[in-house]
This record gives C-alpha cells, sequence and structure tokens, in this order.
C-alpha cells in the first residue's frame, strides 16, 4: 500500500486490527517518508532503527486489544523520553539523556505505540513560530518560506507533512492551537491539570498543557483519551472523571449555546478571519445549535498578563540549568563567572529576554506592580469566562489574527510575534480547554483556524462541536509535496 | 518607565546570565517595548481584586512519603558536562 501515510490514525488501527497492514509496513512508510522530508527540518532527533525493532516485535505478538496497537509516532522534543536525547529545542540541552519517561509519553507507549522521533520546537516552548530552535527553523508543508507556526512546530509540520500519524504538543499559550490552525490540522489543549505535567520540560507552569494534534477531531479525542490521565507524580494533576472522548464523539450539537465574543473582533483584523468566523457561526446554526453574542471584557489584558505570568514561572523553573549536573556547561574562571557563561552561551536570544523579563516582574520593589498586578488581572479573565458560562456552553472564536506568515517576518519585533497568541492566550490563563479546527483557506490557499473554548473539563462539549462542524466544513488541506523530489 | 543599561545589568546579575555592552542594548530596547506593552494593566483598579494563584480549585492531595526511584545514580552522573565516578565537578570553590 503506497498510500499508508496519507491514512487517518482510525484507519490504520483499523487495518492494523483487521491484519491489512503490520506495524512493521506502517512503520517502514512513515519512516520513508520522514527520510524523504529532511528539508522541512522537523526531527530533532530520529529514533528509527530502534522503532522498526519494535514494530517487528509488535509484529511477531500483537496485541490488538490496544488503543494504539503498533502505530509509530513522533513527539514534541519537550517530553522526556527514557534513553532518547531530549533538547527542548535547546542548545544547553543539547546532550542530555533522560533517565526517565514523561507520562504521557508513558501513557501513549502503554497502548502499542512506537516512538519515531523527536519533533523540534521553539527553545523551551518560547515562540510562535518556531524560530527561536538551536536546530533551526522548520519549513510548513503548506509552502517553503513559512513558518509552521510555534512552539510546537516540528510537530504540525511532521502532522501536515504525513511524517507521523498522530503526535502531541505542549501548549503554555497557544503552541498547539497556533501551528494547528497554520498548517491545516487539529490541535486540542486540554483542561490544565488534565495531561500529567510529570517528565516535561517546564516553561510556565500555571499555563503548561500537553495536548494531542490529529488529522481530524476523532483521532484527535481517541489520542487524548489516551494521554489524559490522573497522574499523583504532578501535584496539579486533577482527579475528574475521563471520558471516553473517541467513543462518546457525537456529532449531535443540537440545543447547544455557543457564545460568540465581541472582544475578539479586534482592530486590524484581516477580513479573511472575520469571514471565516461568520462562516463558522453559520456552521453551527446548521447544526442546530443557538449562537449567543456575549463578552469578555477583560480579552485585551491578556497577553500582558500572559507576558508577565509565563516570564515569571519561566525564569524559576529555568534556574536549574547551570552547567552542574547535566547539559551545557562553558567555561569559567570560577563557579559564578562558569554559571553565567554557560547561560549566556546555552540559551538563544529569546529564551534569555523572557528570564530577564521574568527576573525583573519578581525582583524587589517591582513584585507587587508586575507579578501581583498580572494575578489579578487574571483573575478579571477568569471571572469574565465564569461569567459568560452561565449563558452558553462553548464559545466560538479564530484560531489567530492571520495565517502562517514568513520565516524572518516577524523575528525583529518579540511585540509583533506575542500578538500571534491573542486569541489562544486566554484560555491558559483560565485554564481551560480550547480546541482549533481547520475551517477554511486565506486568498493564497493557506489553512486558517477556528477555536471553540470549554468549561474546565468539558473537553467532550468541544470535541463533539468540532466534530460537528469538520462534517459541515468539508475542509481539505492544499498540500503538494513539493518537499519530495 | 524606562530601563536603563544599570538595570539591565542589575537584572542579568539576578539571572545569573551575562551580557555585554552590545547585548545589553539590544536588551534595553527589547524590554523597553515589551514594558510598553505591559503598562496596559495599570488602566485596570484592581484594589479589591483577589490574585489568582491557580486555576484549579482543588486542594493539593497528600501522598505518602515513600522512596520510588531506583538507584540509577550511575545514569545520573553520565548526564554531567565533567563525568567522574561519584560526583559533580564544578570549578574549584574554596581557595
Amino acid at each position: 500500500m503506497s498510500d499508508i501515510t496519507r491514512q487517518s490514525l482510525s484507519e490504520l488501527v483499523e487495518n492494523i486490527k483487521n491484519k491489512k497492514l503490520s506495524s512493521t509496513e506502517v512503520t517502514t512508510a512513515f519512516i520513508a517518508r520522514s527520510e524523504k522530508s529532511k528539508v522541512l527540518n522537523a526531527y530533532i532527533t530520529e529514533d528509527f532503527t530502534s522503532a522498526l525493532d519494535k514494530a517487528k516485535k509488535f509484529d511477531q505478538k500483537p496485541n490488538l486489544d490496544l488503543k494504539l496497537p503498533g502505530i509509530p509516532m513522533a513527539v514534541k522534543d519537550l517530553f522526556c523520553t527514557k534513553g532518547v536525547k531530549t533538547t527542548a529545542g535547546s542548545k544547553i540541552l543539547n546532550n542530555f539523556i533522560p533517565t526517565y519517561e514523561s507520562t504521557v509519553t508513558e501513557n501513549i507507549w502503554k497502548e502499542g505505540a512506537i516512538l519515531l522521533g523527536k519533533l523540534n520546537c521553539d527553545e523551551f516552548a518560547m515562540g510562535s513560530s518556531n524560530e527561536t530552535s538551536f536546530f533551526g527553523n522548520v519549513q510548513n508543508p503548506i509552502d517553503k518560506d513559512f513558518v509552521p507556526g510555534g512552539s510546537s512546530g516540528g510537530s504540525a509540520s511532521a502532522l501536515a507533512g504525513q511524517l507521523t500519524p498522530i503526535t502531541i504538543g505542549t501548549d503554555t499559550g497557544g503552541s498547539i492551537r497556533q501551528p494547528a490552525s497554520f498548517t491545516g490540522t487539529v490541535g486540542l489543549k486540554p483542561t490544565y491539570g488534565s495531561c500529567s505535567r510529570y517528565g516535561i520540560v517546564a516553561f510556565a507552569s500555571s499555563l503548561d498543557q500537553a495536548g494531542p494534534m490529529a488529522q481530524n477531531v476523532k483521532d484527535c479525542a481517541l489520542l487524548q483519551e489516551v494521554i489524559s490521565t490522573y497522574d499523583t507524580k504532578d501535584s496539579t494533576s486533577i482527579d475528574f472523571k475521563r471520558n471516553h472522548y473517541s467513543k462518546e464523539l457525537s456529532n449531535n450539537i443540537k440545543g447547544k449555546k455557543i457564545g460568540i465574543p465581541k472582544e475578539y473582533r479586534v482592530d486590524g483584523m484581516p477580513k479573511e478571519i472575520d469571514d471565516l468566523w461568520q462562516k463558522g457561526v453559520q456552521f453551527v446554526k446548521e447544526c442546530g445549535a443557538e449562537t449567543i453574542d456575549i463578552s469578555l471584557p477583560h480579552t485585551s489584558y491578556a497577553l500582558p498578563t500572559y507576558y508577565i505570568v509565563a516570564p515569571a514561572e519561566a525564569s524559576s523553573n529555568l534556574a536549574r540549568y547551570d552547567g552542574v549536573k547535566y547539559g551545557f556547561r562553558a567555561k569559567g574562571d570560577n563557579l559564578i563567572d562558569m554559571y553565567e557563561k554557560t547561560r549566556s552561551e546555552g540559551f538563544g536570544a529569546e529564551v534569555q529576554r523572557r528570564i530577564m523579563i521574568g527576573t525583573y516582574v519578581l525582583s524587589s520593589g517591582y513584585y507587587d506592580a508586575y507579578y501581583l498586578k498580572a494575578q489579578k488581572v487574571r483573575k478579571l479573565i477568569k471571572n469574565d469566562f465564569d461569567e459568560a458560562y452561565k449563558k452558553v456552553d462553548a464559545i466560538l472564536t479564530p484560531s489567530t489574527p492571520s495565517s502562517a506568515f514568513k520565516i524572518g517576518e516577524k523575528t525583529n519585533d518579540p511585540v509583533s510575534m506575542y500578538l500571534n497568541d491573542i486569541f489562544t492566550v486566554p484560555v491558559n490563563l483560565a485554564g481551560l480547554p480550547g480546541i482549533s479546527i481547520p475551517a477554511g483557506h486565506d486568498s493564497r490557499g493557506y489553512p486558517l483556524g477556528l477555536q471553540i473554548i470549554g468549561k474546565a473539563f468539558d473537553e467532550q462539549n468541544i470535541l463533539n462541536i468540532a466534530f460537528a462542524m469538520e462534517e459541515k466544513i468539508n475542509f481539505k488541506n492544499k498540500i503538494t509535496d513539493w518537499w519530495i523530489k | 518607565m524606562s530601563i536603563d543599561l544599570k538595570t539591565i545589568k542589575h537584572i542579568s546579575k539576578l539571572s545569573r546570565i551575562s551580557v555585554d555592552e552590545q547585548k545589553a542594548e539590544k536588551l534595553a530596547g527589547d524590554l523597553n517595548s515589551i514594558f510598553d506593552f505591559i503598562e496596559k494593566l495599570n488602566e485596570l483598579k484592581t484594589d479589591n481584586v483577589k490574585p489568582l494563584t491557580s486555576v484549579a480549585e482543588t486542594t493539593l492531595k497528600l501522598r505518602s512519603d515513600k522512596v520510588e526511584s531506583e538507584n540509577i545514580r550511575e545514569q545520573i552522573i553520565k548526564n554531567s558536562p565533567q563525568e567522574n565516578e561519584d560526583y559533580f565537578v564544578v570549578p574549584k570553590v574554596i581557595e
């Protein structure tokens, strides 16, 4: 079967269960395509030999009751994988071999999946274009000169380019949903506490969440079902009743109330984004849902709040990279000199910038003016959502204020880069689940996404709405395989 | 508000990141434009707002104080930049 890599996860699982395909055949196909796709720069570390061994082993004694039987997949290089180099896209972790496995990836391997390799990402997940990675830019399969989004840029590129059937990313301010939107794929940021953070390289601990990325909503639901577990190794993991998201997936959303927040119609938003949003409103109405105009009055304060809270947490999380116990070390005249040179040479410019911002807002004399202020505004932002959810079941917005932009276009202006996350950041600040689904194309044929935001722990509801909309939208990604010669 | 070079040097010291003059100037420019953007928060009156410290409104669970780690000292030491069988090695700190 030459078209193996074109199949969705659900099709691959069915074909393996019906013995129409073996894990070895599927794994071989994705490895072959990955080998031909090196120009995308989606991988940081390939683990192909080992993947093939595992596939052969699986085929010798296949356990077909598993949810991901013998399915090969690559994961964002922010998840620690035991014995396989984990870099977080940084020079400072360029030689780090974890001695433990993240809970999320452990859950995936337990269900029969096989690691293909580790995918490129912005350094420590700090970026919206994958351009801050120490390992170079990633190309968007849609167009070589364009970014795949970030920080889960390698994940989005590998998924859209069919180098992996599904993947996982992490989302601190939009790092799953924005790249999903830029590549015409589906990405879910679960409720804070839904997926364990154990073994994920930390960026901003009160915002970080792992989540699934897939070609369609059904695959996304299945992967979420696998990765979302209560975990005692993460003290903020929440013990709530988790649905069988894929089994309970339903396109019946009749009578659901969907909020349309007026503050998301931001100044200077391209008309095509607004048109797409209107189309989305039309689609949910056609599905039998009702739309209600709502207000989230503090929306415009979300990004400034985020750029205090996230760097503050990052500055403290990244204090551990000191060149002593693991990672890169620079030579220094004494211990302090070694620390300072290690961090100056080991971290990239964006990471250093954020550590500096974080250190400043937490420093003596500025804590109240910045950090405490941001925590208070964060409360107001959460209150906005709490109020809205008294009237509606979910909220529909664009995923991003534009489609994919050119590599290099925004690297010199940090604030314009940050504005990419204007629609996704409020969701992280409030700890809510949000999903981005491909919903149309801009005038150049590049994908555009719509975001559905849910109540906390209501992943099933937003997956259902996404599932119903997906049928109506009938999105087709325009990828020409230009990079395969 | 404006962040001057002296402040940049002070933050770099706190962050344990060395900066030379050129880098300090670039950082000052970047940080000033970011803080101009952040100043927007001052439009809001928040005197009576309680800060949000956790989005998850649950109490932390207790666990028993049990050792679960395996004996992996060798693997851990192996990741250190300057290898030694028993210790992490750092530049001399005592004269």
